[in-house]
């Protein structure tokens, strides 16, 4: 199919991982917040996670993407 | 339930997220130019996204919080459903029968089963698989619905309409590919809301160590986490925490209550096969892989989360009853949900409780039976002397803490509320509402393909063009999904719907392996030995069942029912057709059903003559088909390699956690 799935993933993985690092890093301050997650600002940590994820699935699309376009696999008979 | 209040971070990721997978949608639309584009995705994706669909089809919703509730109840031996079912039962999907669904090039599976054997067992196999799809979205949707009303407080309707209006949009524009992408986004979206739930109720626990110390005390006192409804039961300390000794010493001694033979045959062989290698839901997704090979490494593709998944479906469940033996900061197992009619019984109960002055056991004795649910003494009593100063919503708050029963179901959600702040609170609640729906978006892409290529090409409209199959399946999907949301209803309104419907399931789906094991290795079986054998199996589980109960269980619509309407009271029913658990009796259902199918068809065979040629039966039976050769990939490809490996894989983990 035309569209390489890893774009829509890394696409939405890194605006995600984006809006939890910044959002952890803004709640940071916030230790009633985070008492839930054991004191560990967990937004921000796995925010982190998941945008070296995004960032991964994207570079390999791009990669993919720069390649000429693959030859068919055809089975061989 | 607790409420939940989500911030301006958690509906900005659920927004994010629902805007990505109409976007698929609308990006797949230029691509769907036929109706195999858009039924079989035109036979044109890699295997790793194949693979991670194939799982993620599987792992809705309702495996996840299905899993994580055993993962409370019955402890690591829940692992069995993965490490004896799901993989063994994936490498022989993808080493010997894969080949034939794909070589074959039967757009379904009931086509396959036309290919091979004739129209009749076509027919009953697509009319049972359409109505079991529907259903099984129709589940999901409700759960799904349920699941935001009682959480967030959203409208039941609205939630149920808006949810199936997101999937209706991205699998019309973009039909099995949609799907498909969208499962592999929803896979990550799991795995990444969850593992740092997993994370953090494993630190909260203390680590592994500790975690098996703390089982050891839920085994040594099952009755007071309400986990038995025996008080005097007690286990080996091992119970929870290992996966075969309690299974070898008997159904007394694990808390499933069910023999190694059931375990092994009923799940291993009869269940999982069945589900794994004959369901369309899940093969539809190695059938629109690019090429055979890709096809066959789907499954294997598929298995390697498949065995890691345990930690985070399983593990979950086994932490909530660890923190709950302790009562660790409050926590216990989530009570049954309280509604409103019963709050109506309940509370009149308890002022009657306190005008008699009674107390303790009698006060909680008398609230039960008004509200149908068991009471904890304790806090009725502690209710009862804060009673005249507490408002009507304080007292329901409190009645609803004094529930004793567990809701399992709630398991999930108990931890994601206990361990997640807000922003990861949306990550998780996204992965979750992500399975709801690709639960229905799976189910209602299986339904289209086969009403539109086994059903209506089948036998309503035959030679018509492409282009008028593409439009069929186009109306299919939105009466799909219309049907899915008839079914949700029907579901929620009448609460035996589900239990009868996950029976039929299980009648319908026991024996079908035997058909297929028979049809794709022997040449002999016959179309009339094939029919009638399915339709015996299916009748033997439907007898089964009405004979057969478990214990603790009152006759009627959970087993035994022939007895309740010859009027044979429980007392004298045989004891041996009594088993231990309802899983016991549901494996050793499955085991009788497949038995007796695999038999009658043997037999009809021998007796009826062959109507397929040897040259018609190429590419669809084992011996007439010219052996595929492996020999041209590169050997840590071969399907057969990997399938070792995997097996290898499988035996050492079950040999850890023994």
């Amino acid at each position: 199919m035309g569209l390489d799935i890893r774009w829509p993933i890394g696409l939405l993985f890194s605006l995600v991982g984006v809006l939890l690092v910044g959002y952890g890093a803004v709640t940071g301050s916030d230790a009633e917040l985070y008492r839930r997650s054991l004191d560990i600002n967990i937004n921000l940590i796995w925010g982190a996670v998941l945008l070296v994820f995004g960032a991964f699935m994207l570079v390999l699309a791009w990669r993919a993407s720069r390649q000429p376009a693959e030859q068919p696999v055809v089975d061989k008979k | 339930m607790q409420d939940v209040q989500l911030g301006f971070i958690d509906y900005a990721i659920l927004a994010i997220y629902v805007i990505f997978v109409i976007g698929i949608g609308f990006a797949l639309k230029r691509y769907m130019k036929s109706s195999s584009d858009f039924l079989t995705s035109g036979r044109s994706i890699p295997a790793w996204v194949t693979g991670l669909a194939f799982i993620s089809a599987n792992l809705g919703a309702l495996e996840l919080v299905g899993m994580t509730a055993s993962g409370a109840k019955y402890g690591i031996a829940t692992s069995h459903f993965y490490w004896v079912g799901a993989i063994p039962a994936m490498i022989f999907l993808a080493v010997f029968m894969m080949p034939f669904y794909y070589g074959s090039k039967a757009r379904s599976v009931p086509e396959y089963l036309k290919l091979r054997f004739d129209e009749r067992t076509r027919c009953l196999n697509s009319v049972s698989f359409a109505v079991m799809t529907l259903f099984a979205s129709g589940i999901s949707m409700n759960a799904l619905a349920k699941l935001l009303n009682q959480l967030l407080g959203w409208n039941y309707d609205i939630s149920l309409w808006i949810c199936s209006a997101v999937v209706l949009v991205y699998v019309l524009k973009g039909g099995l590919t949609s799907a498909i992408y969208t499962e592999v986004l929803q896979f990550f979206m799991i795995v990444l809301g969850f593992a740092p739930v997993v994370y953090l109720g494993l630190r909260d626990v203390g680590g592994w160590n500790t975690l098996t110390h703390k089982l050891a005390q839920v085994a040594q006192q099952p009755a007071s986490l309400g986990l038995t409804g025996d008080t005097g039961k007690v286990f080996n300390a091992d119970a929870w925490s290992s996966a075969w000794k309690p299974l070898l010493a008997g159904p007394a001694s694990n808390p499933m209550g069910v023999d190694w033979f059931a375990m092994l045959f009923g799940l291993g062989f009869v269940l999982s096969f069945g589900y794994w290698c004959t369901n369309f839901l899940v093969v539809q997704r190695a059938m629109a892989a690019r090429n055979m090979s890709a096809a066959r490494r789907t499954p294997l593709i598929a298995a390697v989360p498949k065995m890691i998944f345990p930690v985070l479906v399983i593990l979950p469940g086994m932490i909530a009853a660890a923190l709950a033996i302790t009562a660790k900061d409050g926590y216990r197992l989530p009570p049954k949900t309280l509604d409103s009619a019963i709050y109506a019984k309940a509370i009149p109960a308890l002022k009657e409780a306190a005008t008699k002055d009674l107390s303790g056991a009698a006060a909680a004795q008398l609230v039960s039976d008004a509200a149908g649910v068991k009471m904890l003494p304790d806090k009725i009593d502690a209710l009862l002397k804060a009673a005249p100063t507490l408002n009507e919503k304080e007292l329901k708050h409190g009645l609803q803490n004094a529930v004793a029963e567990n809701n399992y179901d709630g398991v999930i959600l108990s931890l994601v509320q206990r361990y997640c702040p807000s922003g990861l609170l949306g990550l998780a609640l996204t992965g979750l509402l992500a399975s709801f729906m690709s639960g229905m978006a799976g189910n209602v892409t299986a339904f289209n393909t086969v009403w539109t290529y086994d059903l209506y090409q089948a036998y309503i409209a035959r030679n018509r063009s492409d282009a008028h199959y593409m439009w069929m399946g186009r109306c299919i999907t939105v009466v799909g999904i219309l049907l899915s949301i008839v079914c949700a209803y029907l579901v929620s309104h009448w609460s035996n719907a589900m239990d009868i419907i996950q029976l039929v399931f299980g009648f319908v789906n026991a024996p079908l392996f035997a058909t297929f094991l028979l049809g794709m290795f022997w040449a002999r079986t016959t179309g009339t030995g094939a029919f009638l054998g399915l339709l015996g199996g299916t009748l033997t589980s439907a007898l089964f069942h009405s004979l057969t109960s478990a214990a603790g269980n009152a006759l009627g619509i959970k087993g035994g029912y022939l007895w309740s309407l010859m009027g044979v009271k429980l007392t004298d029913v045989p004891h041996r057709l009594i088993f231990p658990s309802d899983m016991a009796q549901n494996f050793w259902l499955a085991s009788f059903a497949f038995t007796v199918c695999f038999v009658l068809t043997l037999v009809i065979s021998l007796a009826t003559r062959r109507t397929k040629t040897d040259e018609e039966l190429k590419g669809l039976v084992y011996s007439l088909t010219p052996k595929l050769k492996d020999g041209e990939q590169a050997w840590y490809l071969r399907p057969a390699v990997l399938g070792v490996v995997l097996l290898a894989c499988c035996v050492v983990l079950n040999l850890i956690f023994w």
